[in-house]
This record gives structure tokens, sequence and C-alpha cells, in this order.
């Protein structure tokens, strides 16, 4: 059964009707009874605060959005939009070969048996599951090779609306597919996003996926992705995060086979009072696997980023190659940043780096580019295009970096040609 | 061109330009020779606008207007250029991709339109191969990777591809192999005109053979104290600079 719950903030939700498998609602409903939302005293959350979550009354409400055409990153691809995370009626396109895309609504118990995140004490996740409004199961099947990017964009409208969102992936053997997340929000004065993303890459399947953040200032978007790899599979994620008042971004990447390759790319650029804060995880589990992590970051005026990255190196996963570095560039002096690169190695023939750095931006280069002619603003945004676009060089898709490029030019006036 | 008249320069409260006096006229060329620690580089410096220089007296008109009040973009789109002394590395920012945007910053200065992308990609061609620079370099993030000789090539080239009126070498020829520096001067000689000028800082005699000045100067102690021909050049290089200090009993 499921127990009444102490929270206040989501009186004014529904339990999910959604059919999870086994106990999961009600082993997710008993994590929010017992756990309190996190504060900075627990370690995972030291930097940033969600207190505030708790005073705001949030509900869950079917919404329209009449023009969806400024959302649609890539012209191309098979999209899917959902409203405060339900389906919105325009989607019907017809699935290209060797792709199945299921609402998780429609799922029977049987099929949605592959999801499965473990709470403990992880109260979003809990929140995630007891409350999910849909969802979205996204499958391709054995050796096929989708070449039309499948789209998923989320729109939050309204006020105080906490959405609770699940994506699974399932990439099957020698499979290869891109999937673009977009996350975007109308009048959406304190609303929450909260999406969970996990994600099964099979035996030598390739899989990446894009995700861009632009929701409105005074939101909350916790997304969480869960990532399993097998044996000689490749899986790139790239997070680019351009607006959103508090973002966190979860990621978790269990390398269980040898010889994959992981991708991590994340370029944020913050203004106001924007918080966002990147946690990754890569645990290589098996050997002679290769994983990639370049997180890079601009803050402005009175904004704050955080990273944390961790890598561990199990004991037997031998012959690992594991980088990771994040750079931020400060562009005033309230502007924050809190960045930690961890590395756990308990393998002893790895070949592992970590960095961070933090800096403002090279004035002799400024003067450098003023000499030839430039103003001063032109040289500044040249630079921070130029910090930034070591980021956006990793996306393989032309049309998300034109997408980016035109969020950068409203949001910020930047050019980046 | 450009009359400076009794300019005083200080950076961190420590005065380095003492009253310095030049006049430079179209179609000119000045060499400006002088001990380290004389002010040759803060003469550059300052005149390009590097803010931590403060000027605390004197004059610099520029073809007509008063040089110190403009800002250092300014005076470029006015035509002053600055070949560095250390060429900064930008990492990221391609070479031409920054030097349209320049050119188009200073054709809008100018009330002149946009060069189309055609044009400027002849342009880049053209200039590229007045200073031998593989236009592969030319492309590339601005002086990332360059050799010392690439990059003072790459300082010409820009000049080329910007067509400054009045040019300011700052020791363009230091760390050069005799091969680049034949190339360097080259550029600079090819460049020159009746409507433009150069003024070339240098330590050494040597630069001097190849771009020939029509004055030299020495620059001692923030001020010019002697102004010769070409022929001062070999003079110094001769001996040295303290017959210069004794003749003038400094």
């Amino acid at each position: 059964m499921v127990v009444e719950n102490k929270h206040a903030f989501i009186k004014g939700l529904s339990t999910t009707s959604i059919a999870l498998p086994g106990s999961s609602i009600e082993d997710a409903s008993k994590t929010l009874e017992t756990f309190d939302l996190p504060t900075t005293r627990t370690e995972a959350w030291k930097y940033t605060r969600v207190a505030k979550l708790g005073k705001i009354d949030f509900h869950s409400n079917t919404q329209e959005v009449s023009d969806t055409s400024s959302y649609i990153i890539d012209e191309s691809a098979l999209t899917l939009i959902f409203v405060n995370g339900y389906l919105s009626q325009e989607l019907s396109n017809s699935l290209p070969t060797g792709l199945s895309c299921k609402q998780l609504s429609a799922c029977s118990s049987e099929e949605l048996k592959h999801t499965g995140i473990k709470h403990g004490k992880e109260v979003f996740n809990a929140l995630n599951t007891c409350y999910l409004n849909d969802g979205i199961w996204i499958e391709i099947a054995k050796n096929a090779v989708v070449d039309q990017p499948i789209q998923i964009i989320h729109i939050t409208k309204g006020e105080k609306q906490l959405t609770n969102f699940r994506t699974v992936i399932t990439a099957r053997a020698f499979s290869k597919a891109s999937i673009i997340q977009g996350f975007f929000s109308e009048d959406s004065d304190q609303s929450f996003t909260n999406s969970i993303t996990e994600i099964i890459v099979e035996e030598n399947a390739h899989l990446t996926l894009d995700k861009l953040q632009y929701e409105e200032e005074t939101t909350t978007h916790i997304n969480s992705e869960y990532v399993n790899q097998a044996k000689d599979s490749t899986f790139t994620l790239n997070t680019i995060t351009l607006n959103g008042g508090l973002v966190r971004n979860n990621i978790h990447v269990n390398v269980n086979g040898q010889n994959c390759t992981t991708n991590m790319n994340g370029a944020y650029l913050l203004k106001g009072k924007q918080h966002v804060d990147n946690h990754t995880t890569v645990d290589h589990i098996a050997a002679n696997c290769n994983s990639n992590e370049l997180y890079k970051g601009v803050i402005d005026e009175k904004a704050t980023a955080v990273f944390n990255g961790k890598v561990f190196v199990r004991k037997d996963a031998q012959k690992i190659n594991a980088f990771q570095s994040n750079g931020n560039v400060l562009l005033s002096d309230d502007a924050n940043v809190n960045s930690k690169p961890e590395l756990e190695i308990y393998a002893d023939d790895v070949k592992c780096s970590h960095g961070s750095t933090t800096g403002q931006l090279d004035e002799e280069a400024v003067f450098y580019l003023r000499a030839r002619g430039l103003s001063e603003k032109s040289a500044r945004k040249l630079m921070v295009s130029a910090f930034i676009g070591e980021v956006l060089e990793h996306l393989e898709n032309d049309s998300v970096v034109s997408y980016i490029e035109r969020l950068l030019k409203e949001r910020f006036g930047w050019d980046f040609n | 061109m450009i009359i400076i008249k009794n300019l005083h320069a200080t950076i961190d409260g420590k005065e380095i330009l003492k009253g310095l006096n030049l006049e430079v006229k179209a179609g000119e060329t000045h060499a400006i020779m002088g001990p380290n620690g004389a002010g040759k580089s803060t003469l550059a410096s300052v005149l390009a606008g590097r803010e931590e220089y403060e000027v605390t007296d004197g004059s610099v008109d520029f073809n007509g207007g008063d040089l110190l009040d403009l800002d250092t973009e300014d005076r470029a789109r006015e035509g002053l250029f600055l070949a560095f002394q250390y060429p900064v590395e930008i990492p990221g920012v391609s070479n031409v991709n920054f030097l349209r945007s320049a050119i188009n910053e200073i054709r809008e200065h100018k009330g002149e339109e946009a060069l189309s992308a055609k044009d400027f990609m002849a342009r880049v061609r053209e200039k590229s191969a007045l200073v031998e620079l593989d236009a592969k370099l030319a492309s590339r993030s601005v002086n990332e990777g360059f050799s010392g000789g690439e990059k003072k090539r790459n300082e010409i080239f820009q000049m080329a591809m910007l067509e400054p009126k009045l040019a300011i070498l700052d020791e363009t020829d230091s760390g050069l192999d005799i091969d680049a520096l034949r190339i360097v001067a080259n550029g600079v000689n090819k460049l020159k005109s009746n409507d433009t000028a150069s003024i070339v800082i240098t330590h050494y005699q040597r630069l001097l053979d190849y771009i020939v000045p029509d004055f030299v100067h020495v620059l001692y102690e923030g001020k010019i104290v002697k102004t010769g021909g070409k022929e001062l050049a070999l003079e110094l290089e001769e001996k040295g600079y303290d017959w210069i200090k004794e003749e003038l009993a400094l």
C-alpha cells in the first residue's frame, strides 16, 4: 500500500497510475516518507540548496502549447513532444525501421521490468517513481541503424508545476542511434522538472544523447541519467545548459564490459542568479575501456556553477584510459565555481588524468584582438565562443549545434561565426 | 602622420618615457634603437593604448586627431597597427575569422560596406603569399602552436590584411633566423607606400639591412637623444651605446 506522505510540497499530486514493476511504487513512497530533501550537509548536495522546493505547493496539470515550432531542435528528427510530462497530440510520425517508441503509460508491467531505479536514500528518484506523470520507452532493435535522430521535447507550462518524467532507452546489440532531449518552459514560475533517463547500451551498440536545457530562470530542473554499457559499446552524452534557475545533472555510467568508449561533454553558460550543478560518475568495472569527459562553463553576474566528476577504476579494470577535464571562465567578480574532479583507482595498470581550471579571460588576448580593431565586446565574445566551442565541436549533429548557437544569440547576444 | 610631443608615461608609478618627441611623415620609415630599458616597448605600448601605462604629459597627434583620446580598437580603426613583440596565442579563435570580423568592424567604423567572403578569401590568399605563410596556418587558431618565426610572419600577415597607415614593429626581428627575417622584411617592404609609414623598433642593426630606414633614432632613458640616417645604426652596432652617453654627457 501507498503510505500518506509527510512532504507538504507534493500534497497536490496524485500517485502514478503507471504499471511500474513489483513494489517499486510502494518502495518509493516509503523512501519519501522516511527521508527529507537533501541539505548541504549531504556530501552530494554540498554546494546546491534544494530546501526551497519543500516550500512550494506543487501541482501537475495537463496543458496545451499552441505553437511548439520554436522548440524543434532538429527539423529532420522524429519528434515527440511532451507538455508537463504528458504526450502532446502532435505526435504521429511514422517510425523508422528498427525503432519502437511507446509511452510508459501504455506499457504493461511486464514491459516495464527493465526499468529499475534503486532509491536508497535518493528522494528525487523516489519522487519520480511515485508520482511519475508518464515516460517514453525507446527501443532500438538488434542490428538496427537508425539514421534519423529522435528528439524528445519537454515543455513545462504554468506556475508551480512538478513534472516527473522517465525516459527508458534500450539500445540492443549492434544498433546505432542518436537521441536529442530538449527541456523548455513557458510562464513556468517556480516549476520543477524531475526527469530520469535509464539507458541500456548492449554489446557493440552505439548511442549518442544530446541534452539541451533551456527552461526559464525561476525553474528547478533535476535530471538523472543511469547508464549501463555492455562490452564493445560506445555511449556519448552531451549536456548543454543555457538557462534554468537551478539545474542539477546526475550522471551515472556503469561500464560493465570490455572495450567500451564513454564520452561525456558538457557546456554551461550562466548569468543572473542561475545555479548549475553537474555531478558525473563513471564506474569502470571492466578492463580495456576509454572514458573522456570535458565540461566547460562560462559564468557571469551572480551565477554559480558546480562540477563534481568521479571516476572509479575497479580492481580488475586494467588498461583503462580515463580523462576528465573541467574548465571555467568567470566573467564577473560575483560569479562562483565549485569544481571537484575525483579519481578512485584500484587497478594498477591504467592511464588516468583529471584537471580543473578556473580563471578569467586572458586580458592580453583581449588587448591583442582590440589592437586589431575588434571592439572590446566582440573580442570578449569571440574568446568566450572559442572557449565553449571546444565542447560544441564534439557534437556531431549540426542541427543541434545551429540551434544552440541560436539560443546563445537569443540569451547572451553571442555570435559563434 | 604622427607627431609625438613631450610624451611622458608611467607604469606602476615609475616614469619610463620622459619627454619623447618624434615626428613621422607619410612615406617614411623610422628606426628606433636603444639599450634595454630605454623605453622602446613602452613607446609601442602607449601608442597602441595599453591600459597599464599612464600618460602623464605630452600629446600625440595622429593624422590630425588626438590619438591618446582613443580606445585601442579605435586607434586600430584609424589606421595604427602594432606588430607585437610577443604575439599572443588564442586557442580556439581562428586567425582568419577574427581578421574578417576586425576588417569588417574597421570598415563599419569608416562607413564602408562589409567585405564579401569571396573578396576576403582572395585577400587572405594574396597576403599570406606575401609573407610565405601557409594558408592552412592562416586559418588555424591565432598563433597556437606556431613557431617563433611563424608568429612574427603572422603579425606581418595581419598587418597586410588590415592595411594600416602607420605600422609599429616592436622588435619583430628578435628571435628570427636570417631566412625568417628576410621574409618578414620583404613583407614590410612590399607594403611600403607613399601614404603609409612605419616605426621599426629594434635592438639589432641586422634588420635595417633589409628594412632600410630614412631615420634612425636613439632612445635612451625615455627620450630620443640622437637622430641620424641609416649609418647611425651601423655605428651603434659597432660601438654600442656608451659613446652616445659620453658624447651627450648623459
